[in-house]
């Protein structure tokens, strides 16, 4: 792995990683991935409400990798240039669980990303509820399969803020990381 | 018209849809990546039902996740009943959430503020 890579995900390392994973992204490891964290969560002392709220949330975050990790990066320039690379880290903080992914995008889709997110951050709660509807209503599919509403299923659901970051890879390409956050307050016995 | 009886997997819900009763029950999980491909047969056989449908058509809709992309696909299977309910006949979509699963409750209730059904929220309780 490049020192690139290592660096972003150095970045999105936080807490006490559950499951970690960096390479190609397919249908199968997100499959795979789902019953691992569904068994690690059955010796977790979280509420069964978190969990379910967590396990939804996750995929969300990785069939959101999924359907955008297919950019054609084969410039040519290292290892990294393989598409459908991908990032993610379920990891347990002190009282939260955090869900980092990242994949590579064209420079150019970096304003639309942005933007989306700048929206759904700025939105109440009930504003929340309001644009889901609408877009769950109104919005097409995409090509890919996606329905545009990951994005504010995940916000919704965790009730926290969207952080995301870009870091630049070249003059075309940057690696987009998402990260979403998910409260646990720990068990009152 | 033929019975559907779709077993469920890991991803996709146990499914089955009946003429002659008019009951249809989605049941599980329903978290598949490409879903539109999933709830195609369901929304066909709930086009052609819709000409010669049961004196009343019972929904019962029982997931413990569903994602996103099958959010839509339900919303197109729930707007075949809206024309069924349109057309004068009598329709129920019962919703079915986990005693502590708020956000399913929460779903369902968006699902009622667009569909014109009549839906009932239904706890489960253990």
């Amino acid at each position: 792995m490049s020192v690139f890579l290592d660096q972003c995900y150095e970045h999105m390392n936080k807490g006490e990683v559950i499951v970690a994973y960096k390479g190609t992204i397919g249908a199968d490891i997100i499959t795979n991935t789902l019953s691992l964290v569904e068994l690690k969560l059955e010796d977790i002392d979280v509420q069964n409400a978190v969990k379910k709220k967590l396990y939804n949330i996750l995929v969300e975050s990785l069939q959101n990798l999924y359907h955008h990790v297919d950019v054609p990066l084969n410039n040519g320039k290292s290892d990294d240039c393989k598409s459908n690379f991908g990032i993610f880290i379920l990891s347990k903080l002190d009282d939260a669980f955090r869900i980092s992914t990242g994949n590579f995008i064209h420079h150019d889709r970096i304003p639309v990303i942005k933007g989306k997110i700048d929206k759904i951050n700025s939105l109440s709660e009930e504003e929340l509820k309001e644009f889901y509807k609408f877009v769950l209503n109104n919005q097409k599919f995409s090509e890919k399969g996606g329905g545009g509403l990951g994005l504010i299923d995940m916000a919704r659901k965790s009730g926290n803020k969207l952080d995301y970051k870009f870091f630049k890879y070249s003059d075309d390409f940057e690696f987009f990381n998402l990260t979403v956050v998910i409260n646990a307050p720990s068990n009152l016995n | 018209m033929e019975l559907i009886n779709i077993e469920g997997t890991p991803k996709t819900p146990t499914i089955t849809m009946n003429a002659e009763s008019g009951v249809i029950d989605i049941k599980g999980r329903s978290i598949p990546e490409n879903s539109i491909e999933f709830y195609k047969p369901i929304v066909d056989w709930l086009e052609e039902y819709a000409k010669t449908p049961a004196s009343k058509t019972v929904v019962n809709v029982q997931l413990e996740y569903f994602n996103t992309s099958s959010s839509k696909c339900i919303l197109d299977v729930f707007k075949k009943l809206e024309v069924l309910k349109k057309n004068n006949n009598d329709v129920i979509i019962n919703w079915y959430y986990e005693e502590d699963d708020e956000d399913m409750l929460e779903a369902g209730e968006d699902y009622e503020s667009i569909i014109k059904v009549p839906f009932k929220m239904i706890q489960i309780v253990d």
